[in-house]
């Protein structure tokens, strides 16, 4: 039996990626990375900003994602999400623009704390993209 | 009877409105194209947004204190219309169709004595709605700027719903669109976003989640989110649809322009034959005389 499972990942406008050879997806979690393998437990979750890691045969791959929500099902994982760029596609001018961005979100001071706590989240994440 | 100049006149007019209503036609053609593509491929977010929901809300115990935004205020009294129109004419009855919906809907509604406000997205709809219920539109929102339907508008007028909602300002809000089916129909909808209302198809799938953070979290997050998924497919459906209906109206005009010209120039013939035959006769009859 493979140990493979079926990703698929939509943003509003199109269905972004669609893998059925991945072995291991992590996802960032609201609560803390979260690896996900065949066979999981029906779950659903919802993403903090972070790196989306996808495992597979065909190689590896990397996403920046701000939001999003995950369920798994049935080895069929969803992740819907309104923001994603793929890692390699993100040169330092782009990682510098939302990191401004981000930035300025966290500066802010009448926000509330969730969102203060996203923003960081932001801003850390791209950080460490360097 | 018009002059032969008068008629020549005519013709010449008539033949270039056709040449426009023709480039309108391509134009709207080639938009369709890739506003159908993208209202297809908007689809599969909203399905699946919709799913989860509906997993969710089958999988929630504690039903009395759901978020409001899935359970409602407990009361109907005042309602939120938003009424999603293009920005621009020339579209067949792709806006009055909408309008027609709407209207009746809001006569139903100020019939049971309720409240009503609307938000109109789009000039159009502005347009035909501030005659008569002008004072209840709290809102107009256009997107003359974004050549295409994209989520951060669609983000914006949900975000604006949300904050109207949360402010304890309606009860039920309704977006009106036109569903898109293909380029000669389009169907206007009425549908109903907050309290959201799962009809039918229930998901028999009796399996359990497993969530994290808790259900409530997750509900609380996701439906402010599946608000605004949920215009974001309003809009793109509106779009093509829009596309849809500008093309079957350019399309009649361009082929009522060119029966015009016909018809026209048949007119123009036959008065040019009649001066000739009336000098003819005058020309011999005067010879005749002689």
């Amino acid at each position: 039996m493979s140990e493979e499972f079926k990703v698929e990942i939509v943003n509003p406008e199109k269905s972004f990626l669609v893998k059925d050879d991945v072995s291991e997806v992590v996802v960032p979690a609201f609560e803390g990375e979260m690896g996900i393998l065949k066979d999981h437990i029906s779950i659903i979750s919802f993403l903090k900003p972070g790196i989306i890691k996808i495992l597979s045969k065909s190689g590896d791959e990397n996403y920046y994602v701000e939001d999003g929500i995950v369920e798994f099902k049935n080895n069929n994982l969803s992740i819907l999400t309104s923001t994603i760029f793929n890692l390699v596609d993100m040169d330092k001018s782009k990682q510098q623009d939302l990191l401004k961005q981000a930035e300025e979100e966290a500066n802010k001071t009448d926000i509330n704390d969730q969102s203060k706590y996203l923003a960081d989240q932001k801003v850390e994440v791209l950080k460490t993209l360097n | 009877m018009a002059s032969l100049d008068d008629l020549k006149k005519r013709i010449a007019s008539v033949k270039s409105t056709q040449k426009i209503t023709k480039a309108m036609k391509m134009v709207a053609a080639a938009k369709l194209r890739r506003a159908q593509e993208s209202a297809e491929k908007g689809r599969p977010y909203s399905e699946k947004m919709n799913n989860v929901i509906l997993n969710l809300s089958n999988g929630i115990s504690d039903k009395e204190n759901a978020p409001k935004l899935l359970s409602g205020t407990g009361q109907e009294k005042t309602h939120l219309c938003v009424v999603m129109t293009s920005d621009r004419g020339l579209c067949g009855g792709f806006n009055s169709n909408i309008i027609k919906k709407a209207k009746s809907y809001f006569a139903k509604i100020l019939d049971e004595g309720k409240e009503l406000k609307i938000i109109t997205v789009g000039s159009k709809g502005n347009d035909q709605l501030k005659r008569v219920y002008g004072d209840k539109i709290i809102e107009n929102i256009s997107f003359k700027e974004s050549k295409n339907a994209n989520y951060f508008d669609a983000d914006k007028v949900g975000k604006m719903v949300i904050e109207i909602f949360e402010a304890g300002e309606f009860d039920v809000c309704t977006i009106f669109y036109n569903q898109f089916k293909n380029v000669i129909t389009q169907i206007p909808q009425a549908q109903q976003i907050i309290p959201l209302n799962n009809e039918g198809e229930e998901n028999s799938s009796e399996e359990s989640y497993e969530f994290e953070p808790d259900e409530d979290e997750i509900l609380s997050n996701l439906l402010p989110k599946n608000i605004s998924t949920q215009i974001f497919k309003a809009m793109l459906e509106n779009s093509a649809s829009e596309q849809g209906s500008r093309m079957s109206a350019m399309d009649n005009a361009t082929r009522n322009a060119g029966e015009m010209v016909d018809k026209l120039t048949i007119e123009y013939n036959r008065s040019r034959q009649a001066a000739i035959t009336k000098e003819l006769i005058e020309i011999i009859s005067g010879a005749e005389s002689l």
